[in-house]
């Protein structure tokens, strides 16, 4: 239970209201953690991975600073999803070479839960069903496992359920789908709705989107976008995996990375996705010199 | 299967304890001085002994029945102990009186009669192995015209309602098992509501098999009255033991006219280690007779324990609009062996009744759906519906069903549903994804699928089913 006179939203979610005014969110920190954190680093040194015998990502290099937009782009089969996968910890994934290194923490040692409750979050490209399970409940379990490992008290049911209330709003989510089981008999919209609402509760520190734009309509994207937009800060960061340019016209990056065959052969700032968007994939590889053999 | 699946599954008995009383035990074997002597150490009147007897004769003519999707070795019925009760056993006024030992026996399960005592609206009849040692709350029932108490004691007190109503559901030829019960059960609980009395709080019995080699046959009887309604809650845990111990238990319940019962069962004895050595054989016969018009029985089941569980909850619809329902959730791993479900035999009209069974198939664990729903030429307007999930983790379990659909009137109206899923690791993933653990998620994701079950069971349950499953019961009902 949280101690204090004020309402146990104001206890809870400090950061929705400094980022609505525009505040420094570091308040958030503090609550979240008991040190105060004021940036972070994802450093991704030289990474190989792959299913099995199957090498899919070879060689990747890539550092995100707290409070930047990373767009990854590229063709089916170069290696986007993996490198998602990987960064939340996977299993189905083995790392063959490289480093991880997430606020100076070896991220690769680090299991899958202890990533999540140290601010990493992964919005999947295919959300998982849990029937019977409803989404208020794996969603509180989920805040107050968080919680707890930074040292927080738990909340209890009614807390969270105000102060999951503007998280609602934020992306366009009637209160009534927390009653429904986790994703079970969710539109494809609704799923990729459901993940930046847990997002937006959640409130990550890198959070990394998995063609989150992927079988939206346009409105769905839109909602989708601004809820993104509304929780960036200069506290968190954001990787955004897709295969259309279309997302980024909501989402501005700040930079965009080009994968091909497991490597990022093209980087730049947002004016790289309009390119792509203009002269196609076969572009950069060429360019860069790599054979369109991904599949 | 990932490790924190396996943990789970192999988790340790938390309950296997032996507790050092002194005991009154009959010589092992069974014969007809045998039955004479636990009759007569219960200082029971003629008819039941007579009853007893009879029973044991049938028995004697009767064959093990092996038609159950359970494999065990042979049990040699004349290597058992058929009766074994602490000894010093008085009325007792007060838990003071309890013999220490016992209440640190219960204080470890996390069941201390002095903390039920306080749970608002529990009454506890704790059974330890076969007599009665403590029972609650029973004046303020009496008040009400409500008798709750040991079956020795009712055999005592109130031997007409138990001549008239014995056997009169589970008969004492009923099935092998049962006749061995009828022949020497030594203990159980006796519940009679009386007309238009709505029993105001849950019933509870815990009970505990403790003596070595001492089969346990209990024998429940609970009745409620025209207009009555009662709710009864069972609770198994048991200490840890090598050799494998027989349970034939058999509870009756009887509904009249208006009336309703509603039985709630968690059962957690020692399943065996992770060999498969050692465990309760479980073989329980449990039936409820909705007898008059308008009655009601519904069961319901969390099955975790013992080696091998053979039980059949079962509702005779006899009353017009009568309903029966059975809701279970049975768990096995490592290699338990379960073979489970119910019977719905509708006599009366526009009889109704609902079944959702939920199996859980873990390690090397064996589980089966058995259940014959049966509609009678006279039942105009009856129906049922069906509903058989299982979920299977891990590669080497197994799950079954068996159901039986026996339709005589064609008014009838009969649904059944039948899914069989696995927790997959991409479950697992995501829910770790978020920051839960393996455990965690596997206990909610067992949780969600076990729901439908789990919203039936009442509150006061819900701890004990969250311990024994490590399922938060949150899930369902929040």
């Amino acid at each position: 239970m949280l101690s204090g006179t004020g309402s146990a939203q104001d206890h809870a979610l400090p950061d929705i209201h400094s980022r609505q005014t525009g505040r420094s969110s570091v308040r958030r920190f503090t609550q979240y953690k008991q040190h105060s954190i004021t940036g972070f680093v994802l450093e991704i040194n030289d990474l190989h991975a792959g299913i099995g015998d199957r090498e899919i990502l070879r060689g990747i290099t890539l550092k995100v600073n707290a409070g930047e937009v990373h767009a990854v782009m590229g063709p089916n089969g170069s290696g986007k999803s993996t490198l998602a996968q990987v960064l939340a910890g996977n299993p189905s994934y083995q790392v063959t070479k490289g480093t991880v290194r997430y606020n100076g923490l070896d991220l690769l040692e680090m299991d899958p839960e202890v990533r999540a409750q140290n601010g990493i979050f992964l919005a999947f490209q295919y959300p998982v069903e849990i029937p019977g399970v409803s989404i208020a409940y794996f969603l509180r379990s989920a805040y107050n496992e968080i919680r707890k490992a930074n040292g927080q008290e738990e909340v209890d049911p009614l807390e969270f359920l105000d102060l999951v209330q503007d998280r609602l709003r934020l992306v366009d989510v009637d209160e009534s789908m927390l009653s429904r089981s986790v994703n079970q008999g969710f539109s494809g919209g609704e799923k990729k709705r459901n993940e930046i609402f847990q997002m937006a509760v959640l409130s990550p520190r890198l959070a990394i989107l998995d063609e989150t734009d992927s079988g939206l309509d346009i409105d769905a994207l839109r909602i989708v976008a601004e809820g993104v937009n509304k929780l960036r800060s200069p506290e968190n960061a954001t990787i955004v995996v897709t295969h259309y340019q279309r997302l980024l016209n909501y989402i501005i990056p700040d930079f965009v990375h080009v994968l091909a065959n497991g490597r990022i052969v093209k980087s730049g700032g947002k004016e790289l996705a309009l390119e792509l968007e203009e002269h196609g994939y076969d572009w950069v590889q060429n360019s860069a010199g790599v054979g369109a053999g991904a599949s | 299967m990932s490790s924190g699946i396996e943990a789970l599954v192999n988790r340790e008995y938390a309950y296997g304890f032996v507790t050092d009383v002194e005991t009154d035990t009959v010589p092992a074997g069974l014969n007809e001085d045998v039955i004479r002597t636990i009759s007569a150490k219960k200082n029971e009147p003629e008819f039941m002994l007579e009853w007893r007897l009879k029973a044991y004769r049938r028995w004697l003519t009767m064959k093990e029945p092996h038609w159950g999707n359970v494999r065990y070795p042979p049990i040699d019925y004349n290597s058992l102990v058929y009766y074994s009760a602490p000894k010093s056993v008085k009325p007792l006024q007060s838990l003071d009186e309890v013999d220490p030992e016992l209440l640190r026996t219960y204080q470890k399960l996390g069941i201390s009669l002095n903390e039920q005592k306080m749970l608002a609206g529990v009454a506890v009849d704790a059974i330890f192995d076969s007599v009665s040692v403590g029972t609650t709350m029973r004046e303020e029932l009496g008040k009400l015209g409500i008798i709750f108490c040991s079956f020795g004691e009712a055999i005592q007190t109130h031997p007409d309602l138990v001549e008239k109503y014995l056997g009169t559901v589970v008969p004492h030829s009923d099935n092998f098992f049962a006749a061995l019960n009828a022949a020497v059960f030594s203990d159980g609980s006796f519940a009679y509501v009386p007309k238009g009395v709505k029993c105001p709080m849950e019933l509870s019995t815990y009970f505990r098999i403790n003596s070595k080699n001492t089969g346990q046959f209990e024998r429940t009887l609970i009745i409620a009255d025209e207009g009555a309604s009662v709710s009864y809650l069972e609770g198994c845990t048991a200490p840890k033991r090598d050799e494998n111990q027989l349970h034939a238990a058999v509870v009756e319940l009887i509904a009249l006219d208006n009336a309703s019962v509603k039985y709630s069962t968690v059962q957690n004895w020692y399943s065996g280690d992770a060999e498969g050595r050692g465990g309760i054989y479980n073989f329980v016969t449990k039936r409820g007779k909705a007898a008059g018009v308008n009655s009601k029985i519904s069961w319901t089941q969390v099955e975790t324990g013992s080696a091998i569980t053979w039980k059949y909850p079962s509702v005779i619809l006899q009353g017009d609009n009568s309903t029966g329902e059975f809701y279970s959730v049975a768990v096995v791993n490592r290699k338990q062996q379960a073979d489970t479900g119910t019977k719905m035999i509708h006599i009366g009209k526009n009889t109704k009744s609902t079944i959702v069974s939920k199996g859980i198939s873990a390690g090397q664990g064996n589980n089966s759906y058995r259940g014959l729903v049966r509609v009678l030429p006279k039942a105009e307007g009856a129906r049922n519906y069906t509903q058989c999930d299982s979920m299977l983790i891990g590669n080497n379990c197994g799950a079954h069903t068996f159901p039986y659909i026996e339709v005589q009137n064609n008014t009838a109206t009969l649904e059944h549903e039948a899914s069989t899923s696995k927790i997959g690791e991409d479950q697992i993933f995501y829910c770790k994804q978020r920051g839960l653990s393996a455990e965690h998620a596997v206990s909610m994701i067992v949780s969600g699928f076990c729901r439908e079950v789990f919203k039936e069971l009442p509150m006061e349950f819900a701890v004990e089913a969250q311990q024994l499953l490590g399922i938060t019961l949150e899930g369902s009902v929040g």
